[in-house]
């Protein structure tokens, strides 16, 4: 049997209601884009229900510890396909098993989920770290992001308790969305970039006019804390990744 | 102007980076002044070197002219280098600057001690309270103590510091006499003694009265210098843990020394820094902290220097092989700890995972297990039967043999864990 749903939370959630209801054996849940259907595997849409998705999460959430909670829904965040099967599959095991089944990590969905949630939660890390925000001329701290995992939800709280004092803008250029927060909320926002391509950073001209001097002073420490003896390239890559030095104030060119 | 400020920053950064500590880790402030910056208790590195160490605080120097003429340090009186100091305003202000930006997790100052103690730690704590009180700031702050300030000056620090530290610079009295003539470890622990009997203090206030303000939240570290002196790893470990347990220390740095002079009595420049012992007394350092061992256990008369070709808990366990095999499905948290290839993760969640019934070989792999070197000294539910009873040494040829290039290389620095 395979389940088709949307990609989103609450069809997730509702996949694993109507499983319940229905008991059909062991079952597949595939997004229904990529799903090719054959003559021999019997499918099912589901169809997206606030009500049971909700009901199923608060199930859940009897069943499991804040951490599983949270790495639950890391794992949903990581956006892999395989990992929304290992979802439906783990929550199907966790509703019948006692409570406390989810220490066990001889089982195959619990060791996924934990592999998904500390992939994402290391991507989200990393943007805590990472991100460099640039001053505008207006007052607005501002980057733009595109993270492997969809880490904007976990990042948010992070940002708006360090940043509350100044206006910010954190853009997921690839999920097309971002988060501005502008002294007392944050909220989703979309922005229409007007050239259409990605333009990931605003042009000089927008800038605060020390916003230049404080990029220099940054990269002049960033080499003079560098001890040269002690060179490890090596090192240096495991911890930043080349894909993430596009983040980097100190590794842009002068 | 821009010009001034570039130099500046420049011999200050460059001063003040052979203090190898850039942890912001251990801080408990929250932003509940609607100010600006918290501490993450787990710390955050923005960025690394490229010789690939964590960058989380702005480490600077307020100045590095300095009275004293240590001999293993860059800014000691006598030697021939530019000088300069950032006004209180401009530490405050680059600060701030960089905090915004989220380059950093906050400001690690220190200082070389210009006219005398107090005047020097007055400074230092008057950017302190320009950063708390002026601008809100809730960001990490690590704060060098002057040796020989006084208490007033300490205490008053310790009100807005996040953690201050003091360093040792050498590991035995006699190796610091040898270099720095003038100092005297007794600089060091009074200090430091002063700055725990506050800690402790306040936090017994804290159980009677409500709002008592934090007092260095995230404590005390220090740093000693390797290899610069002919001590050996015991001395290194056993003065480690000597402070770590008179001092409640957080954490003890090891900076394996980078030529600075060609003085006789130290290592000449050109001279490789001794990365790869540095990493086995981390190794050692954290087998202390988080792996149950007591430290004479690792080093001790017989053993009073660590192995290079082999991390110190393989070390342990194949000196003591009367302990192995591990049964995995019976045996306690402590023990498990102890395996060679198994972390601190693995065994958790091996106690964990055990209760749901005897766990295979593939399932160990699966948690993380670092089965190639594990299987030497572990049996678990299907384990192959083992005839032959290895010693210690073949065991050790085995596992060489297996990750000759992870581990066998000396140029290799790279702090791998277990
Ligand atoms: S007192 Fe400190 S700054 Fe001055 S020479 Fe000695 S180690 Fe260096």
């Amino acid at each position: 049997m395979i389940y088709l749903f949307d990609g989103s939370l609450t069809g997730l959630l509702t996949a694993v209601f109507e499983w319940f209801e229905r008991k059909p054996g062991r079952t597949y849940l595939q997004l229904t884009g990529i799903f090719q259907p054959d003559a021999f595997t019997e499918s099912f849409e589901v169809i997206n229900n606030e009500d049971k998705a909700d009901r199923v999460w608060k199930g859940l959430q009897k069943k499991l510890k804040k951490d599983w909670q949270r790495t639950f829904y890391c794992s949903y965040l990581s956006e892999i396909p395989e990992a929304f099967n290992h979802l439906f599959q783990f929550a199907i095991y966790i509703f019948e098993s006692e409570i406390g089944a989810a220490a066990n990590y001889g089982n195959d969905h619990v060791v996924a989920l934990s592999k998904y949630a500390k992939s994402v939660e290391r991507e989200k890390h990393r943007m805590e770290a990472f991100i460099r925000f640039q001053k505008t001329g207006d007052g607005m701290f501002y980057t733009s992001i595109d993270p492997d995992f969809n880490v904007l939800p976990l990042i948010s709280n992070h940002f708006k308790n360090r940043y509350a004092d100044q206006q910010w803008v954190i853009y997921d250029l690839k999920r097309k969305y971002g988060l501005h927060y502008d002294l007392n909320t944050v909220e989703e926002i979309t922005i229409n970039f007007s050239d259409g391509a990605k333009s990931p950073n605003p042009s000089p001209a927008l800038m605060d006019e020390k916003e230049e001097l404080y990029a220099v002073l940054w990269k002049d420490y960033f080499k003079s804390a560098n001890i040269v003896a002690r060179k490890n390239t090596k090192l240096h890559l495991q911890h930043v990744p080349k894909r993430y030095w596009k983040y980097l104030t100190e590794k842009q060119l002068a | 102007m821009s010009d001034r400020i570039r130099e500046k920053l420049n011999i200050l950064a460059d001063a003040a980076k052979y203090d190898v500590s850039c942890s912001s880790s251990g801080g408990t402030r929250k932003n509940d002044n609607k100010g600006i910056g918290d501490s993450h208790s787990s710390g955050i590195c923005h960025t690394y070197t490229e010789d690939g160490r964590c960058v989380s605080l702005l480490k600077i120097l307020l100045t590095n002219h300095c009275i004293y003429d240590c001999l293993f340090c860059v800014s000691r009186k006598s030697n021939d280098i530019k000088r300069a100091a950032f006004t209180v305003d401009e530490v405050v202000d680059l600060t701030m600057n960089f905090y915004r930006r989220n380059y950093i997790e906050g400001l690690f100052l220190s200082s070389g001690i210009f006219k005398n103690a107090d005047f020097t730690m007055e400074r230092l704590l008057l950017v302190c309270k320009k950063l708390r009180l002026e601008q809100r700031y809730n960001g990490y702050i690590h704060l060098k103590t002057i040796p020989g300030a006084s208490e007033e000056l300490i205490k008053e620090a310790g009100l807005y510091a996040d953690r201050m530290s003091i360093n040792l610079e050498m590991p035995t009295e006699a190796g610091l006499k040898l270099l720095a003539p003038e100092k005297s470890h007794a600089d060091v622990i009074k200090p430091l003694e002063f700055v725990q009997q506050n800690i402790v203090q306040f936090a017994e206030d804290k159980k009677l009265i409500k709002h008592v303000p934090k007092f260095v939240p995230a404590g005390q570290s220090t740093q000693m210098v390797i290899g610069a002196t002919p001590e050996s790893d015991k001395d290194i470990m056993y003065t480690a843990n000597a402070f770590y347990k008179n001092f409640s220390l957080k954490r003890v740095y090891y900076s394996g020394y980078v030529p600075i002079s060609n003085d006789s009595r130290m290592p000449i420049l050109g001279t490789q820094p001794p990365l790869l012992r540095e990493n086995r007394l981390y190794q050692t350092d954290w087998l202390m902290r988080f792996y149950g061992f007591k430290v004479q256990e690792i080093l001790n008369d017989a053993n009073p220097n660590l192995d290079v070709d082999i991390d110190p808990k393989l070390s342990w366990a194949i000196r003591n092989m009367q302990h192995f095999p591990v049964d995995i499905n019976k045996a306690d948290y402590k023990m498990i700890l102890r395996i060679p290839g198994i972390g601190v993760m693995s065994a958790k969640k091996i106690v964990q995972a055990r209760k749901f019934g005897k766990l295979r070989i593939d399932q160990l792999k699966k948690i993380g297990v670092a089965y190639n070197r594990a299987k030497h000294f572990i049996t678990c539910a299907d384990s192959p039967y083992q005839i032959k009873d290895y010693q210690g040494t073949q065991i050790k040829a085995f596992i060489m043999a297996d990750s000759q290039s992870k581990y066998l290389k000396t140029d290799n620095n790279q702090l791998i864990l277990f």
